[in-house]
This record gives C-alpha cells, structure tokens and sequence, in this order.
C-alpha cells in the first residue's frame, strides 16, 4: 500500500528519480502559470469582463479581505505570497476528482518545502517593515527570558503547518484506498468527496496560520485612525 | 519470543492504542470549542464571520494533534524501519 505519492516512481537514472510527487507538482505549475498568463492576456477596466477575469478578481479581491482581517494592513504586499500558497493548495486538492491524481501534498517533502518557505518569509518581511534590530528585538518580547520559547515556538510551529497539511492530505488517499478493497465504490466516493472538503479547508488553514505569523513578525499595530468626515 | 514476534507484536498494538487513545483528548476539546463558538454566536450574531473563522482555525490546531498520533500509526504499519531492519536481517541470512 502506498503511503506517499513518493514510492510511484515514472523514471529513474541511478540516483535521479522522477516520482509521481514531482510530476505532478509540474502539472500544477504549468497549469497555474499558464492558466493565469491566459486570463490576463487582455484585462479590462470597464464593466464588460471576461468571465475568467471576473472570477480570478473574486479569487484575488477575496484573500486580500481575509489577508486584512488578520492583520495586515496593506494586504497587496503579502497576497503575492499568501495567495500563491492559498491556490496551489486549493488546486492540489480540488484536482482529485480526476481519476489517476494523486495529490502532491501527500508526501511530506511537499508540504516541508511549502513550511519552509513560510519559515524563510515570515523573518523576511518582519525585517522588512521593522528593520533587523527591531525584529531581533521582538523575539526578546515580553521579557528576555522568553527568548529561547520564542526560538523554539517558530520552529515547532513550522513543523506543525508541514506534519498537519501531510497527515490530512495523505489521510483522505489512504482511507479511500483502504475502503476501495472492502466497500462497494458509493462510498470510496463519498470519502473523496469529504477529502475534497478537507483539502480546501487546509489549504485555507494554511494560507490563514501563515498570514497571523507574518502578521506577529510584522507586529500588527492598532488599526490606522479611522478616516474622519467619512460622508 | 525472537527479534522479529516481539518487533511485529509491539509495532501493531501501539499502532492501535495510539490512534484510540490519542484521539480521545483532542475530540473532547474540539467538542468544547464548537460548544462556545455556538453559545458566542447566539450572542452576537453580528461577529459571526469572525467567530466562524476563529473556530476553523482553532479547530485545525486541535486536530493536527490528532493528525500527528495517525502519521505515527500509519508509519509504525507500512513504513517501519524496525520491522525493514529485521526484515532484511533475515533476508540476508
């Protein structure tokens, strides 16, 4: 039985190995990027829109919101990274309908990477909005004593965002891989459909633990003064 | 008992108990989260979307636990390297 999407090997030349993880991740890049270059080919600013262009602005103007209510002022800064994370897992999980799919996130050198990188931009864009002292400063916050909890809090809590999209993901494949031996299919079927909600609901976990993260490095200031004679 | 019963014995009961028991804790506190999520909303039905999403992501971290005690099953069942091991220990003889 086939734990991760790792052991189901295409190609191999002594120690390169091509497993069905990477190719897949490929699909999903090529379809992303080629996807969006299409849709905005010709974008319009007028009341006549495409449809896809209508429904990628839904997609985009959405997360911004989410990316505010969190925290994060000025969320067209962040929605580059935090809305690439949102919709690759999102599409991950949703192309488990096609027959033959394994999602990519199944294994768990996908979802480490993914960890890794919300490990790396967090520092990154606390830096760049308090400057290397005053972030440095933050992890000595309330007290100096806090400073190795605070050391090892950022680690643990990447490795939880990586070990808890791997296990939910790689829990959906096995339950419906182990029901497809014992059941009749109606209800192989029905847990796919129940992995499909998962997986969206951990994509958005996800994106949403990595934007209170950026916005605890950030240090989310009270809300700006509220615009007065707002008529 | 040689090498191989007690790894074989050991590996599949502490697979099953810690997928029973290590389930139990985090249902229990999950089942209280929704309980005050649901009395919060019937008090303030204006901040739902923000209760709602609270309890998404709040729920999520008390499921990762329950995630983490299934990972150690599933890897104590198919991917053990003790059981491998043994395995080609007994192979190579």
């Amino acid at each position: 039985m086939r734990l991760t999407p790792d052991e189901w090997i295409f190609w191999q030349h002594g120690f390169l190995k091509l497993n069905a993880t990477i190719v897949f991740t490929w699909v999903l890049m090529l379809l992303l990027a080629v996807g969006s270059k299409l849709v905005t080919r010709k974008l319009s600013m007028d009341l006549e829109r495409a449809h896809w262009q209508n429904l990628l602005e839904i997609v985009v103007t959405g997360i911004e919101k989410q990316i505010e209510e969190v925290g994060l002022h000025s969320p067209e800064r962040y929605v580059g990274f935090l809305g690439t994370l949102f919709l690759f897992l999102a599409t991950a999980s949703l192309f488990t309908v096609i027959p033959g799919y394994e999602p990519p996130t199944g294994s768990l050198s996908t979802t480490a990477a993914l960890a890794l990188c919300v490990f790396v931009a967090v520092p990154l864009f606390g830096i760049k909005e308090r400057g290397l002292g005053g972030y440095l400063k933050s992890y000595a916050e309330p007290t100096a004593i806090m400073l190795p909890f605070n050391i090892i809090s950022e680690l643990s809590r990447t490795l939880a965002l990586a070990v808890r999209l791997f296990g939910n993901m790689m829990s959906g494949v096995m339950i419906v891989g182990i029901l497809l031996t014992i059941t009749p299919f109606i209800f192989p079927a029905v847990m796919t459909a129940l992995g499909l909600l998962t997986g969206m609901v951990q994509a958005y976990i996800f994106t949403i633990l990595a934007a209170v993260y950026i916005a605890a490095a950030v240090g989310s200031r009270k809300a700006k003064v509220e615009p007065a004679l707002k008529t | 008992m040689d090498n191989m019963t007690i790894i074989a014995v050991a590996s599949i009961l502490v697979a099953g108990m810690t997928t029973s028991f290590g389930t139990l804790a985090p249902a229990l506190a999950e089942g209280k989260a929704v309980a005050t999520a649901l009395t919060s909303l019937a008090q303030q039905p204006d901040a739902s979307a923000t209760i709602t999403r609270t309890l998404f992501v709040g729920l999520a971290m008390i499921e990762s636990l329950a995630i983490y005690c299934f990972v150690i099953s599933m890897i104590l069942i198919f991917a053990n390297p003790f059981w491998h091991y043994v395995i080609a220990q007994t192979a190579g003889k």
